[in-house]
């Protein structure tokens, strides 16, 4: 369908489910029980989930499949948010013009970048990426003020000109909204004990992840895509086939900084605001993190790690002693106070004690990123239902 | 000409310290090939040194001195460190005032055996993995040390001052014949500074002129070749491992009087140490200390008002700038060398 | 006048003459063979074909146009692949993924944007690949990752990612260097059978004297940077220049 093959199309319409359904599957456990902590459900964080994940789909075009690493990305996802406050504060309130041209500016942005940096590969490519995004970084909190609002950042205010809108007299800053639709808007449904909610600005932006996988796949399957593999394999041997590599290897660039743009444009419309912090290399360190600890290459790992990285940064980080002494209140006190004193430092500002170990024990006991552990867990229920098919030719890397 | 002067010296110790923990950096990734994202940690662990001896160094129990009373008029109970029962009272002070010194000593051991563990335990693991494993296990390893010294130690920087005689300034202009106050610098940082250049010329002596340094030097030309000489280059390398993790904690140590040290100063530190090793080029451990004290002496130089007010920002970007120049017109850095990972 | 015309090449490294005013003509349609003792340039040469190193003198044409300072991917555009050495292929892909590369890159030319076309709807370009793999002996194992071939397997792949492209003339570069006896042979009728069948200009670099004299048409002797003797087969046998320097100096 559309396109896809069979393998593909079941994998979108997985995809395409989990995004529909995630306010249930996000918030599992009652509001008033002790798990509701788990619950990631709010449309704050999943927002963040579907935004992070186009972030590092479009990375993986590029990492994943030409293994070129950069490590200024955020650069283009900076970019892409202060374009878009200031579409919101220019043109309109409406999302649309928005994102539409902050995905293309920071398209723009990549092309130049990846002109310079691709001249060089390997550890010098990813040095040079790097210096280029903390330099917009430094500019962007210092020189740059008038356009990037500085340290402060930039946000909307009543008295933006805002052309394409008819101006109200007084009232509040408008919220970004999609011809009427605010972003925040949200739909709050009980049922017993749950409370789900349906946020439109998640929707939109599900809708956008969706639109940017389903691009990814169709690139993963070009022959385009194939010649991005042959250059992570051996792109010395692919000049010597015919095939000028540096123009793959720039598109790829330039698709992947264009999804950026679109990841860091949606942040801004889900929330009017954009910092010079988001292009700092740790945010670029964070989508290279998602990215491996997801599974590189793979369709579906980078998504997966950007839930799992955000999942956990907003959980783990609100978990705090009270919570934890209700959890252990069963106990006998004195057994409630060791379990609490253990688990203290892994939660409440610790998350990153747990972050980290969590990378460390992915990376030692699954080598291809949380996929391959998914595989490995498939195949043990595969081998038991089909023992007896032969395992013939399968030899090509699952994605 | 005394700003030039100024700037000049503020730039040679930025660049002594970017040397320093650059050129051990690049004894673990520019040689062993290891992307390693913990070697922040490592700097930052030995500024910790410092924290930990002197908080050993001024363990007290408590004494009722019966010359001071409170405002009831019962005698005060004051804490004396166990020092002053060993040595008295002015070796005491004149022990805990030179802690930071003192922590070299103390820093060397325990910094050779973490690396060492490290090696060992983790990094050992991750030679023939891609570069990706190695920045996601590192970069883990990296947050968990930062965590565990957050949860122990705080999260607020904790001072570690210089010994009182470095504490003043010194009066370069005097020297070379200036007006006096023209040019004043701070003596720890002439401490810094000396005491990188020594660090440096240490580590590559030992690297010259010993045999174990010259096994090591053919381990990185050539890994495959030495290991069929029968020679256990892997052992070799978990030394150097051992002293690229001192370099760094020595960098920290004699780094806390200048910024007092917290548990995030390594990632800090670690992004300009990479840029460090790459400008310098991968595998050359000469060009890791060149390029540490060009980029300190042109960031230094980028930092003048007058540099500022012709091309504003100019101080934020320069490394950066610096880095991108030397990389498109030097493919391999100042000083690399042909076929270091460039695989 | 030769598909290649190669006109008083130099290059030195350093001290080392290590092509010396090399002169040589290869016509269409024939197996011209270059043999020589070790270091007598003969890698060298072909690497001034494809582009990696650059003659300091002389001229290389092909097809009446210069070669000289292109680049790899543009005279391999230009119909002339290469077969390596050691084999040079893209481990982590299919064996059919690594035929299928050349042969659009041959279709496609040096870059094509199509992110959006589809694998599947390649099916030209998998029947090409797929015919050329059943020519070289290995369309059962198309469906295998290159890293799992053995070293002879990789070496008939580097011959069908050459073939696939049906270049105007295939640089072969000791396509038997380090094979058992058998597979020698294999190769040699390999060879011989693409000769008939596909009648492309050869150039071979080889050591195997069986090889050269089983397949090629013409053969130029190059010792120390230098073609001491350009002829057919039957009379390089005889030739006494090149039993002196070659065949009876060298215990090889």
């Amino acid at each position: 369908m559309f396109g896809l093959d069979t393998k593909d199309t079941r994998l979108f319409f997985f995809v395409a489910v989990l995004v529909a359904f995630a306010p249930f599957l996000m918030n599992p456990f009652p509001t008033e029980s002790g798990l509701a902590q788990f619950n990631g459900g709010y449309p704050d964080l999943m927002q963040r989930f579907v935004i992070f994940g186009i972030f590092a789909i479009g990375f993986n075009i590029l990492f994943g499949l030409t293994g070129y690493l950069s490590f200024g990305h955020a650069a283009f996802l900076g970019t892409g948010s202060y374009a878009a406050v200031w579409m919101l504060k220019l043109l309109t309130i409406n999302v649309i013009p928005a994102i539409v041209i902050s995905t293309l500016v920071a398209g723009v942005m990549a092309l130049a970048i990846g002109f310079i940096s691709l001249r060089r590969s390997g550890i010098y490519f990813s040095i040079l990426t790097l210096a280029f995004a903390q330099m917009a970084f430094a500019l962007a909190a210092s020189v740059l003020t008038p356009i990037t609002g500085g340290e402060t950042g930039l946000q909307t205010a009543l008295n933006d000109p805002r052309i394409l809108d008819f101006r109200a007299e007084g009232g509040n800053i408008p919220a970004p909204s999609l011809f009427g639709l605010e972003m925040r808007a949200s739909y709050e449904w009980l049922v017993g004990g749950w409370s789900f909610t349906f946020n439109v600005g998640y929707y939109i932006s599900g809708l956008f992840m969706l639109a940017a996988l389903y691009v990814a796949i169709r690139i993963f399957r070009s022959p385009f895509g194939l010649m991005l593999k042959a250059i992570k394999t051996n792109q010395n041997r692919l000049n010597y086939t015919g095939v000028s590599t540096r123009p793959y290897t720039l598109t790829a660039f330039v698709i992947s900084g264009m999804y950026a743009g679109l990841a860091g444009g949606l942040m801004a419309a889900m929330d009017p605001l954009a910092g010079a912090e988001r292009m700092q290399w740790t945010a670029s360190g964070e989508v290279v993190l998602m990215t491996i600890l997801g599974g590189a290459g793979t369709l579906l790992g980078p998504i997966l790690g950007a839930g799992f990285i955000k999942y956990f940064e907003n959980i783990f980080s609100k978990i705090n002693d009270s919570i934890l002494h209700s959890w252990f209140s069963f106990l006998p006190e004195g057994l409630e106070n060791v379990m609490v004193t253990i688990l203290h430092p892994f939660v409440g500002k610790g998350w990153h004690l747990t972050l980290g170990i969590l990378f460390m024990l992915v990376v030692i006991f699954l080598p291809g990123g949380l996929m391959e552990g998914m595989q490995r867990i498939g195949k043990m229920f595969s081998r038991k239902k089909k023992s007896d098919e032969t395992d013939g030719k399968a030899t090509v890397p699952a994605e | 000409m005394e700003a030039f002067i100024i700037q000049l010296l503020s730039g040679l110790d930025g660049g002594s310290a970017y040397a320093l923990i650059a050129l051990g950096l690049t004894l673990i990734f520019g040689t062993l090939g290891v992307v390693n994202f913990a070697h922040g940690a490592l700097f930052m662990l030995g500024a910790f040194c410092t924290v930990t001896l002197q908080r050993l160094l001024s363990l007290s129990h408590e004494v009722i001195d019966e010359s001071q009373k409170d405002f009831l008029g019962n005698p005060l109970k004051v804490k004396v460190p166990y020092l002053q029962d060993w040595f008295g009272e002015a070796t005491s002070n004149a022990i805990i005032d030179w802690s930071v010194p003192l922590a070299i000593l103390f820093a060397i051991p325990v910094m050779i055996l973490i690396g060492i563990a490290m090696e060992r335990g983790l990094i050992k693991h991750f030679y023939k993995r891609p570069h990706a494993d190695q920045i996601l296990v590192t970069f883990g390893l990296a947050i968990v040390l930062q965590e565990i010294i957050k949860a122990y130690f705080g999260a607020n920087p904790i001072p570690a001052p210089a010994p009182e005689v470095f504490r003043g300034s010194y009066d370069f202009g005097l020297l070379l014949g200036f007006e006096p106050n023209r040019i004043i610098y701070p003596y720890w940082r002439l401490v810094y500074f000396a005491f990188a250049a020594i660090v440096i010329t240490a580590v590559f002596a030992f690297l010259q002129f010993t045999t174990f340094g010259m096994v090591v030097r053919a381990g990185m030309a050539d890994r495959e070749t030495v290991g069929l000489l029968g020679i256990d280059i892997d052992r070799r390398f978990t030394i150097m491992f051992g002293l690229a993790a001192c370099v760094a904690g020595l960098a920290g140590v004699m780094y806390t009087p200048i910024n007092s040290p917290n548990y995030h100063m390594g990632m800090d530190f670690l992004v300009i140490s990479f840029v460090v090793v790459v400008v310098g080029g991968m595998g050359s451990l000469p060009g890791a200390v060149l390029a540490g004290f060009v980029l300190g002496i042109l960031q230094s130089f980028a930092s003048m008002r007058e540099v500022i007010e012709v091309i504003p920002g100019i101080n934020q970007v320069v490394i950066y700038l610096a880095a991108i120049i030397i990389l498109l017109t030097r493919p391999r850095g100042l000083l690399g060398r042909k076929g270091v990972m460039e695989d | 006048m030769g598909i290649l015309e190669v006109q008083s090449v130099n290059k030195r490294f350093g001290g080392l003459q290590a092509l010396d005013n090399v002169n040589l003509d290869v016509e269409e349609g024939k197996v011209h063979a270059i043999i020589g003792p070790n270091g007598a340039g003969k890698s060298t040469l072909l690497n001034c074909f494809v582009g990696r190193l650059m003659p300091d003198t002389g001229t290389v044409m092909f097809n009446g146009k210069s070669l000289l300072g292109l680049k790899p991917h543009e005279i391999n555009q230009a119909g002339v692949s290469r077969v390596f050495q050691t084999p040079e292929i893209f481990t982590e892909l299919t064996v059919l993924e690594n035929v299928m590369i050349p042969a659009l890159a041959h279709r496609d030319g040096a870059f094509k944007l199509n992110p959006w076309a589809r694998m599947r709807s390649e099916g030209g370009i998998k029947d090409l690949a797929e015919h050329t793999l059943e020519d070289v002996g290995m369309a059962e194992k198309r469906h295998m990752t290159a890293s799992s071939m053995s070293r002879g397997d990789k070496r008939r792949l580097e011959l069908a990612m050459g073939l696939v492209q049906e270049p105007k003339l295939l640089l072969l570069d000791e396509p038997t260097a380090g094979m058992a006896r058998a597979d020698t042979e294999n190769t040699i009728n390999l060879l011989k059978h693409i000769g008939e069948t596909r009648g492309i200009t050869k150039i071979i670099i080889e050591h195997d004297m069986e090889v050269v004299f089983s397949l090629a048409d013409k053969i130029s002797v190059l010792v120390q940077g230098h073609v001491i003797v350009e002829d057919k087969p039957e009379n390089i046998k005889g030739n006494p220049k090149v039993q002196e320097a070659y065949l009876g100096g060298a215990h090889e």
